[in-house]
């Protein structure tokens, strides 16, 4: 017998069969009701007492390098709350999907954000020999499927001058034709990727995009949002010196990391303001103040590259 | 020059107009007066198409040290909205 059905749940079937993993894997001490912890973009994820069990988006599941980078992540325990064990498939109405358990970690609540931590996280990753047999972390690729799918409008226009601004490789979703160096990143990092443990320390979590690439791209996020102007000033600072302080090799340690910086942030900068206005034109409401900051950033952008 | 910590040589770097002493030894690095603070702030720039920092923000002198009951400029929360989306999903 499953457990009462959440009735903002998409996929109620789906639901119940991670409900299902999550008892068989949950800890001793009985099973609390199974709870939906984020259902968007084709992703369901929910917890069952001490073990979360996600669904990956299904056009992602077909990763034939899954399996390594969730062993990839096994093997750094100290950096990653790693899926517990290889990728399952499961199967019913709504398809074919992926599905990894990982235990539970609290996630990071708005109003302290963990700026230093994560940045020494980050540096640390970064700092690890690449294991030989290490996947690609792939390729900003998210910009341009977003772009695709901009609709029309002055905002929108904004976005696509933007877009047109970037290098060929990035528009065309090519692998970086020139990589400054490579090494472990993990590749889609921003602060819902970071869980803490009952111990107090933060891991990481989601393993899709792990792999050997420029260290660049997981400081692309913050980059972007210090560069429209959304950020904190303070918090940006913390986040650059407590990388650099730990010996992350993304930057250089002294003088200006922009040369590094600037197309990473501008590319997170374009998605991020893409995002903004596809999901503003779909609930039909108008962009908020951090939305427009970051539209904004998208015109200067092209007049100072025009 | 020699470093002060390892007695090994230090050499003279330029990064973005600043100068910079490295011992070759230990890779200890000597920053003249107001040098950290020229760093500083262009870390904290951004790129040529950054947002001007917000004037509140940018005409007290920067503080290195926060400590509790400092006046600061108003902070927005983050959560809510579009930026807590921007903070928190890919």
């Amino acid at each position: 017998m499953t457990g009462p059905v959440s009735p903002d749940i998409s996929q109620p079937e789906l639901f119940d069969l991670l409900a299902g993993i999550g008892r068989e894997r949950a800890g001793p001490g009985g099973t609390p009701p199974p709870e939906p912890l984020y259902d968007r973009h084709g992703v369901l994820v929910v917890r069952v007492g001490d073990v979360v069990v996600k669904a990956h988006q299904a056009d992602r599941g077909e990763d034939p390098d899954l399996g390594r980078r969730v062993a990839l992540a096994g093997d750094l325990p100290e950096l990653f709350a790693a899926p517990l064990g290889p990728p399952l498939r499961v199967t019913g109405g709504f398809g074919e999907r992926t599905v990894t358990v990982t235990a539970f970690g609290e996630p990071v609540h708005p109003d302290d954000l963990p700026w230093r931590a994560a940045a020494r996280l980050l540096a640390d990753l970064h700092r690890r020999p690449v294991p030989p047999d290490a996947p690609g972390w792939g390729r900003p690729a998210r910009v341009a499927r977003l772009v695709e799918r901009l609709p029309d409008g002055p905002a929108a226009g904004e976005v696509r001058r933007a877009f047109a601004t970037l290098p060929a490789w990035i528009r065309e979703g090519s692998p970086d034709p020139d990589p400054a160096g490579e090494h472990l990143i993990h590749g889609d990092w921003h602060l819902g990727q970071m869980v803490r443990l009952p111990d107090g320390s933060w891991r990481f979590i989601d393993v899709e995009d792990l792999g050997r690439g420029d260290p660049v791209w997981d400081l692309a996020r913050p980059a972007a949002l210090h560069s429209a102007g959304v950020l904190r000033p303070a918090d940006w600072t913390a986040f650059l010196t407590s990388y650099r302080a730990a010996g992350g090799p993304a930057v250089p340690l002294l003088g200006d990391p922009w040369a590094r910086l600037d197309i990473p942030a501008r590319t997170l900068a374009i998605q991020i303001a893409a995002t903004c206005v596809i999901s503003a034109r779909g609930t039909d409401r108008p962009l908020d103040e951090a939305e427009t900051a970051l539209v904004d950033a998208c015109t200067r952008i092209s007049r100072m590259v025009a | 020059m020699h470093c002060p910590k390892c007695r090994g040589v230090m050499r003279t770097y330029t990064r973005s107009g600043v100068h910079i002493e490295q011992c070759d030894n230990c890779r200890g690095i000597f920053l003249d007066y107001g040098e950290l603070e020229a760093l500083s702030r262009l870390e904290a720039q951004g790129p040529g198409w950054a947002a001007a920092p917000p004037p509140a923000a940018g005409t007290p002198p920067v503080q290195v040290h926060h400590h509790h009951g400092a006046p600061v400029h108003h902070h927005r929360p983050y959560h809510g909205g579009g930026v807590f989306h921007m903070l928190f999903s890919t």
